[in-house]
């Protein structure tokens, strides 16, 4: 086990209500302005945070960073740290952020896919066996407000701080383990069930058509090479066989 | 309370392949036929144009064009000592829920299978012995014949625009065809699609080691073309969209834009959207049905539509649900091995290698559903021997491209990490330069396979979810493993760069990932009430106004797509009422 039992848990750290503790939220909200924000600030350890004084600060007028229709202050540092660290900014393509695969996320959650739209969501509610696939009664936003605060609770017991603060070696360790199955969350939904849905979806953010969000620029799609939504092929397919076909890529929006 | 409308002669009960080839066909007989379809109209021009039509996200991730599970579902289980569990979203398999059905976003794989399945337990008991058929194997022989279904197979290739090589032409063997596949009357209607390089490279190696590879046949039209009924197809455009998309060109052969238009211009024909039917209403006798009760889904109203004949066309899976909350025949017991309805449910199989070929273009994105060169000689092949093999049934090895699309595939060599820009590197450099090879499997009856009502779960409507009760045996296990090292040798012999080999199933089944849309039996065809549900015109043994069309009769699953069959027996049934049935109703064939 990775966790940390140093520390009696306190009301921020002890699992999934506590992202939901009004006090601390509207305190995050009004004391960081925007995610990117966040991500640069020296957020102090949560626990200080947390004993820090409660009256909300007044919210700059211009603010730079992106608008979150679904996820919380905290919730995006998360997204935007996972990104970030997922898709790196190298020779080959921009960081996460800046492909937009956290607006993709965000606005997955916001909509039907994230509120359970074709989800069967009728009790009893049983674990059942890995053969009967998802189980549990959280509609894709909760699962993630749930599994966000899972995963920073034991950030913060492992390393002190949550997930957006940690290193990059922390990080890696941390979403290895809950890939892998290695970290148990003490309170929340199975580790191993909230990565596979993350991980999807940031792949999704990622290569997805840019109207849903993410592969902004269609860096995903230049990434790999992949035409897009032009797909008139009928001479082509005898053209191009063997030989590498190079095209701008086309987007819907770029067609509509 | 219901409103009971007035009686028509035939409703139709799902509006996908099989209903609307009955509606084309019956309302053209001069009855007076209402289809009833639970999900909304779609059209190529107003559903299925690019460029919204090219969203991964919306139909390949969200499937938007399939069964929604929010409303109705299955119970999962692997066996009865399990409790079933609802499988809350789609995975392993993806019913469509518009008119067209799933003949809307299939890729259109069009197989005639032969005698070899249609007389499985004749066939291996003379050849093999009956020992060589496991005793818990419910295999049992379908009660019809290649040669009464090949005139059928025929008709259901030229109204689809199938396209592929013929491999025997009454009797001779064609250069460039499948040489295992049944005598045929004439050739596909359309040449075959034009080859990928996947399938050039497939073609060679297999044909190296001995075997006899050929272009899949499917109803991807490889040019333009009219078919008998006049319904107008464009060439395919290898878009690389075809599996769970509709066909902006009207390429691939489906019934939203053949059978079904034709129905709706016979004012003999109505066609209900959004009409869920919740039961088939049978008589004070049990003998007949009366027509179904059905609930409009925009509004809640509930109705009666009492009819002369009823066709249960709805999706394979759901035509068995409708049978078992109708009290339609007598519900399979597997522990007495009693009653018929549920019996023989089965699925398929599969394993896959990625080769990765350093400086080679396999332009993923550019193919059709059909883009596949396949060989049968594991599969309806007489003469590979199943003794020493140690199975019953086959499987086929395809290499090619279909629906190659970025979110759900990207190959990468094993070892490569799942993210970071080790990740991106090997995604970058791999995604053009892979190719696959694959095989489908049979998977034979088994009598602890099975369909029965769920006694907790209920859908929208107040109803049992259908409970299924699947995994795979010894023999699947075995047909996987021989697949994989044939796959493999095949492989090897290319000499890729890096190879992530085949490696059979061992694990249960389970609801994710995706494997295949290919789910039957639960109502079987037989030769006698005792072992099936419907006789051999899919009439139901029991209500003899009852005809249920669908892969939901087939006794076992072979390799091959279903949809050829379920094709070809929906003209058969349609003929059978319309020259036999109508003279005189009662049982086609006497118990």
């Amino acid at each position: 086990m990775m966790r940390s039992h140093d520390k009696p848990p306190s009301p921020e750290t002890s699992g999934a209500d506590d992202a939901g503790s009004p006090g601390r939220r509207s305190f995050l909200k009004g004391g960081i302005a925007g995610g990117a924000a966040a991500t640069a600030s020296a957020l102090a350890p949560l626990a200080t945070v947390a004993q820090g004084p409660q009256t909300p600060v007044a919210t700059p007028a211009a603010v730079a960073g992106p608008a979150y229709a679904w996820l919380s202050q905290d919730e995006a540092g998360f997204i935007e740290a996972v990104v970030d660290h997922m898709v790196p900014a190298d020779a080959l393509s921009p960081k996460g952020t800046d492909l937009g695969i956290n607006i993709y996320i965000d606005r997955a959650l916001a909509g039907g896919w994230g509120k359970g739209e074709r989800l069967y969501l009728q009790g009893p509610w049983k674990q059942g066996t890995p053969s009967q696939g998802y189980q549990l009664p959280l509609v894709p936003a909760d699962l993630y407000r749930a599994g966000i605060a899972a995963v920073n609770v034991h950030c913060v017991k492992t390393w002190g701080k949550r997930f957006d603060k940690i290193s990059a070696a922390q990080r890696e360790e941390c979403l290895l383990g809950m890939q892998g199955g290695k970290i148990a969350f003490e309170a929340g939904p199975p580790a191993r069930v909230f990565f596979t849905t993350l991980y999807q979806n940031v792949m999704e953010g990622m290569f997805a058509d840019p109207i849903h969000g993410g592969n902004r620029n269609k860096a995903g799609w230049k990434l790999i090479g992949f035409p897009g939504a032009i797909a008139v092929h009928h001479q082509n397919v005898e053209k191009f066989r063997g030989k590498k076909y190079s095209v701008e890529p086309v987007g819907i929006a770029d067609m509509s | 309370m219901a409103t009971k409308l007035k009686e028509v002669d035939v409703v139709i009960v799902g509006l996908g392949w099989t209903g609307g080839i009955l509606a084309k066909e019956l309302s053209a007989a001069g009855l007076k036929v209402v289809a009833l379809e639970r999900g909304s109209m779609r059209t190529t021009e107003s559903d299925f144009a690019v460029p919204n039509i090219r969203d991964e996200l919306r139909y390949v991730v969200r499937h938007d064009l399939m069964q929604n599970t929010a409303r109705d579902t299955l119970t999962v289980r692997n066996n009865i000592a399990q409790e079933a569990l609802p499988m809350r979203r789609l995975g392993s398999f993806l019913p469509g829920e518009t008119v067209g059905g799933s003949g809307v976003h299939w890729s259109g794989h069009t197989w005639r299978w032969t005698d070899m399945d249609l007389k499985i337990r004749s066939f291996y008991e003379e050849r093999y012995g009956k020992n060589h058929i496991p005793a818990d194997m419910t295999i049992q022989d379908w009660g019809i014949s290649y040669a009464e279904l090949e005139p059928y197979y025929d008709k259901f290739e030229y109204v689809a625009a199938v396209s592929g090589k013929a491999g025997n032409l009454r009797g001779q063997l064609q250069a460039g065809g499948n040489p295992f596949e049944a005598a045929r009357a004439r050739d596909y209607p359309l040449p075959p699609l034009t080859p990928v390089l996947a399938n050039e490279m497939f073609k060679g190696a297999a044909q190296n080691l001995g075997y006899h590879p050929f272009p899949r046949p499917s109803a991807n039209a490889s040019r333009a073309y009219t078919n008998p009924d006049g319904s107008s197809f464009g060439a395919c455009q290898y878009c690389g969209h075809c599996q769970r998309f509709g066909c902006e060109a009207n390429a691939k052969g489906s019934p939203h834009m053949t059978v079904i238009p034709i129905a709706m211009r016979n004012p003999n024909f109505e066609l209900r959207t959004n009409m869920w039917v919740t039961k088939i209403v049978k008589d004070g006798s049990g003998k007949r049905v009366t027509g179904v009760n059905y609930t409009n889904v925009l509004t809640g109203e509930e109705f009666e539509q009492p009819a002369t004949m009823v066709m249960l066309t709805a999706y394979a899976l759901n035509n068995v649900h409708l049978m078992l909350l109708s009290g339609i025949g007598q519900p399979y017991d597997p522990v007495s091995q009693t009653g018929v309805i549920g019996k023989n449910y089965c699925y398929q199989t599969g394993a896959a290698a990625t080769l990765f070929f350093e400086g080679h273009h396999f332009n993923p994105f550019m193919n059709a559903g059909g883009s596949s060169s396949t060989m049968d000689d594991f599969n309806v092949n007489v003469d590979f021997d199943r003794g020493k093999a140690g199975f019953v049934g086959g499987y086929i090895v395809g290499a090619g491209f279909n629906t190659a699309l970025p979110i759900g595939y990207r190959p990468v060599p094993s070892g490569t990490p799942a993210w970071g820009s080790a990740w991106k590197a090997a995604t970058a450099k791999w995604y053009d330069t892979a190719m696959q090879i694959s095989m489908s499997g049979g998977v034979m009856a088994n009598r602890n396979n099975y369909f029965d009502l769920d006694p907790t779960y209920r859908n929208a409507f107040g109803q049992p979810l259908m409970r299924m009760t699947f995994d795979y045996q010894a023999n699947e296990h075995r047909i996987g493993q021989h697949a994989a090292q044939i796959i493999n040798t095949i492989a090897k012999s290319m000499n890729p760069t890096r190879l992530n080999p085949a490696v059979a199933r061992t694990q249960p089944w389970t609801v994710v990932p995706y494997q295949s849309t290919h789910n039957t039996g639960g109502s079987i065809m037989g030769t006698h009430p005792k072992e099936s549900a419907v006789n051999k015109y899919l009439q139901s043994w029991d209500c003899h106004n009852l005809f249920v069309v669908g892969a939901n009769v087939f006794p076992h699953n072979a390799a091959y797509n279903p949809t050829g069959p379920v094709g070809a027996l929906a003209y058969w049934t349609a003929d059978a009422i319309k020259n036999r049935y109508l003279k005189n109703p009662g049982p086609l064939v006497q118990a």
